[in-house]
């Protein structure tokens, strides 16, 4: 969906910022579930553990335990698809960070720290299973789930600066002074900051829930599976409500704060009151194609009246709006729908555990639990490109233009070319890994090969084979 | 002052990621080398059971340091990526197929699927190193200009460059060495021991004529900088040369004890020796200096803090990883089950000792100090 947009936004702006921009497209659209992973996954193993080590639940404890190991893989590709995209800040972004360096630079440094913990602690609990005392062990986990939301918090601030830049003085094209404090806590963080951080936990519990969903279709109806599903799922659930309160509160205060990327998401041509909400509908030409439209709901939604005077996008020159309002309107109705879709397979939940005391039997509410990983992660993809491709022109808003960050050197159409081709197999080889781990479990054996690249042990001592 | 103090925190993450990411890339060049899969078995499961909890906690550096230098001084960076932009593509890319390579071959199916993984592992592990430096041997040889936009290929294409990047890859070949010595001898595999410390004294050589090659070079094309490598960063050139020296005479004479901490100091005598060499420039052959280049005073004090923070908070947590690590806690899973297919239980030699003793009591307090935390917020 990103690369289509690139591709539109193609016709307008020439150089070396389409390709610079389809290349972070790409290596943030992909990190980012990996990212989400990172933040969240820990948690929800800390939750199975917890429940394992408190109740003495041997399922529990050992969905804990191949959690966890799928977490490595998981961590470790997150860990080198981050850094990528520390270098391109540079390689691709020279402008952005020559001149914003000194300012954005800070939150990401606040974020090493924290990469730091999540790295060592993550090392500790994965391989710290087997011999380290079980309650030690799980409060070795507890750091990787506190330096997650705090360095998601960190890298947000800076996503959130660039929408809302502030906390700095310059003259001369120079930045000569800085306050760190109010450029972590811009006026962006206080939505964008929890929008991101329960998204990540929407991502992780769902996507995971997901996976025992799948089985319990295909008929792995045993308590392994029901317990894999239901921890997940009722964490997912618990957060949907919080989630969709806080994106209500965040959109909110675009239509404030960021008014033009506000009337693309809504289909604001012009500054009025009595602005009606579209569902769906693709614009085009002056006029919303089959989108279905809800007179005064929008001004509605803005201000609780249909009274409220909404900024429209007329409000600035050609040339400052956003290049594609229909990518990012119905970006924004996805990610809308897909978040009350997942309230809706909660409340489904939260029904018949009042009514029965067990989760639902329909074959409906499993498809639906089957798709909320791939939904979640739509839904959150889709928020990316809202306030991504909502911001543009500008990397920093009203500040300096993406154009202006890009770099002068050639070949990004090239390096572009390249990275689809490595993440695609990238991810291809996740997968691939993840469900040779899955297939093993199922048939309940030890690996093999106990020696990465020779021979099956128990062949002969390993010790014996060396020169 | 403060941008000298931010330089020299700059070289310190360097330093650190140099003497533990470094040697993470070199256990990859040995890997590359250990020969077929039977020959290779032993040495491979060593660096592999060496590398798998540290790495990633390793890496980290790497990116602080990468943070430090565009926040500090952003315009420096961006020049640095620009001129240098074809060579970091390399490296990157050969981040990405090293720690996913890794990863995956731990958890691979079947020998093949293991041979390609290791493969991409071992070579992107060679190729990594080798492209970074020859971006450090681009700054230090004055080759990126202080405006720079466009990549240059003769920035990172000349001899200095060159040599430096074979000389990154011989320096991260000879720590992973020193540093399997010593992982073999604590497991008491005498072989091992042996296979190691004859490829740490080649690789001990070959860091060392690659130095000293490097020397020489910079003596003719770039004068400026080998006057002070000679002059007022000379003690620390010497302390790299008798390290290095003393490291393989110890070697020889087979008394490996303390060669670790030598081979260590050797490494970080040559990276602080290019650094008081380059003072006060950041960009050599430009008059991009430490003060001039710097953000505003703000910003370098909150990074000379955030360093302090790093270091106290930081330091404690990698001290315990490394402990636990040293006392064998840390394990694969999928290996350990494979080392003891009857029973399960508790498979590695021995039991937990009094070290993991106390880092398990270290983690219980560190709960009790977090709950307690927590449960006096509500009174606040």
């Amino acid at each position: 969906m990103r690369l289509i947009g690139v591709a539109a936004v193609a016709t307008r702006v020439g150089g070396e910022v389409v390709p610079a921009r389809a290349q972070m497209a790409t290596t943030l659209g992909f990190h980012i579930i990996l990212a989400c992973l990172g933040i969240a996954l820990p948690t929800i193993v800390l939750i199975a553990e917890f429940i394992g080590l408190r109740r003495s639940d041997e399922t529990a404890m050992l969905l804990a335990r191949r959690w966890s190991q799928a977490m490595g893989v998981l961590v470790a590709v997150g860990a080198v698809t981050g850094t990528v995209l520390s270098f391109e800040m540079g390689l691709l972004w020279p402008g952005l960070m020559s001149r914003y360096g000194a300012v954005l630079g800070l939150p990401f440094g606040i974020e090493g720290l924290f990469f730091f913990l999540e790295a060592i602690f993550t090392a500790i609990y994965l391989y710290g299973w087997r011999r380290l005392p079980g309650w030690a062990h799980w409060w070795s986990g507890m750091p990787i789930a506190l330096s997650g939301i705090f360095g998601a918090m960190s890298v947000i601030a800076v996503n959130a600066w660039m929408n809302q830049p502030g906390g700095f003085t310059a003259r001369g094209g120079k930045i000569v002074s800085v306050d760190p404090w109010q450029v972590y806590f811009n006026h962006a963080a206080y939505y964008e900051m929890p929008h991101m951080i329960l998204a990540a936990y929407m991502v992780s519990a769902f996507i995971v829930a997901g996976v025992y969903a799948a089985g319990i279709l295909r008929g792995r109806r045993d308590r392994y599976h029901y317990t894999g599903f239901a921890i997940p799922f009722v964490t997912g659930a618990v957060i949907t409500p919080f989630q969709i309160f806080v994106g209500d509160t965040a959109a909110r205060a675009i239509a404030a704060d960021q008014p033009v990327k506000f009337a693309s998401m809504e289909y604001v041509t012009r500054t009025s009151r009595d602005v009606p909400e579209y569902l769906g509908g693709v614009y085009a030409n002056g006029h919303v194609y089959a989108g279905l439209r809800i007179p005064g709901m929008d001004s509605l939604l803005v201000g609780f009246g249909t009274g409220t005077r909404v900024i429209g996008w007329d409000s600035v020159p050609p040339a400052d709006r956003p290049p594609v309002p229909w990518l990012i309107h119905l970006c924004f109705d996805v990610m809308v729908g897909l978040g009350f879709l997942l309230l809706l397979a909660g409340l489904w939940a939260l029904y018949v555990w009042w009514r029965r005391r067990r989760l639902p039997r329909a074959r409906l509410f499993w498809l639906l639990g089957a798709v909320s990983g791939v939904a979640a992660t739509a839904a959150m993809e889709c928020g990316w490109v809202v306030t991504e491709v909502g911001r543009q022109p500008w990397v920093v808003y009203r500040l300096q233009t993406t154009a202006a960050a890009a770099t002068h050197n050639g070949g990004v159409l090239t390096s572009l070319s390249l990275v689809i081709a490595l993440y695609a197999v990238l991810g291809a080889a996740t997968i691939v890994i993840l469900r040779t781990l899955a297939r093993r479990w199922r048939q309940g054996a030890a690996p093999e090969i106990a020696v990465p690249y020779g021979p099956p042990a128990g062949d002969r001592p390993a010790r014996e084979a060396a020169p | 002052m403060i941008a000298a103090a931010v330089g020299a925190i700059l070289l310190a993450s360097i330093t650190l990621y140099a003497i533990l990411g470094g040697a993470d890339f070199g256990g990859g060049l040995w890997d590359l080398l250990a020969g077929g899969d039977r020959r290779g078995a032993a040495p491979r499961r060593l660096i592999d059971e060496s590398i798998t909890p540290v790495w990633e906690a390793n890496h980290v550096w790497l990116v602080f340091a990468l943070v430090i230098f565009w926040t500090a001084f952003p315009r420096a960076f961006a020049a640095v990526m620009n001129a240098a932009a074809l060579p970091l593509w390399l490296a990157v890319g050969g981040i990405v197929l090293r720690g996913a390579g890794f990863a995956f071959r731990k958890e691979a199916h079947g020998i093949g699927a293991q041979r390609a993984f290791g493969a991409v592992f071992a070579c992107s592990s060679l190729l990594t190193p080798f492209f970074m430096g020859t971006v450090i041997g681009a700054v230090a040889s004055g080759q990126v200009p202080a405006d720079a936009t466009q990549a240059r290929l003769a920035a990172w294409t000349g001899p200095t460059s060159l040599l430096i990047g074979f000389l990154f890859v011989g320096a991260c070949g000879y720590l992973a060495a020193i540093y399997l010595i010593g992982e073999a001898a604590s497991r008491g595999e005498r072989r091992l021991e042996a296979y190691f410390t004859r490829r740490a004294q080649a690789a001990g050589l070959v860091t060392g004529a690659l130095s000293l090659g490097t020397l020489a070079e910079l003596h003719g094309s770039y004068p400026a900088l080998f006057r002070n490598l000679t002059g007022r960063a000379l003690p620390l050139v010497i302390i790299a040369a008798v390290t290095g020296l003393a490291v393989v005479v110890l070697l020889v004479t087979g008394r490996p004890r303390g060669v670790r901490v030598l081979a260590v100091l050797g490494v970080a005598a040559v990276i602080w020796g290019w650094g008081v060499a380059q003072y006060p420039t950041v960009l050599p052959g430009t008059q991009v200096t430490l003060s001039n280049a710097g953000a505003p005073h703000a910003t370098l004090a909150a990074l000379v803090v955030l360093f302090v923070a790093v270091v106290l908070i930081v330091g404690p947590s990698f001290a315990l990883l490394f402990a636990l690590h040293g006392r064998q806690v840390l394990r694969h899973e999928g290996a350990q089950v494979a080392l003891a297919p009857a029973g399960g239980g508790r498979a590695a030699p021995g039991r937990p000792g009094a070290g993991t003793r106390a880092a398990a009591l270290g983690l219980v307090a560190l709960g009790a100090l977090v709950r307690a935390l927590l449960r006096r917020r509500p009174n606040r």
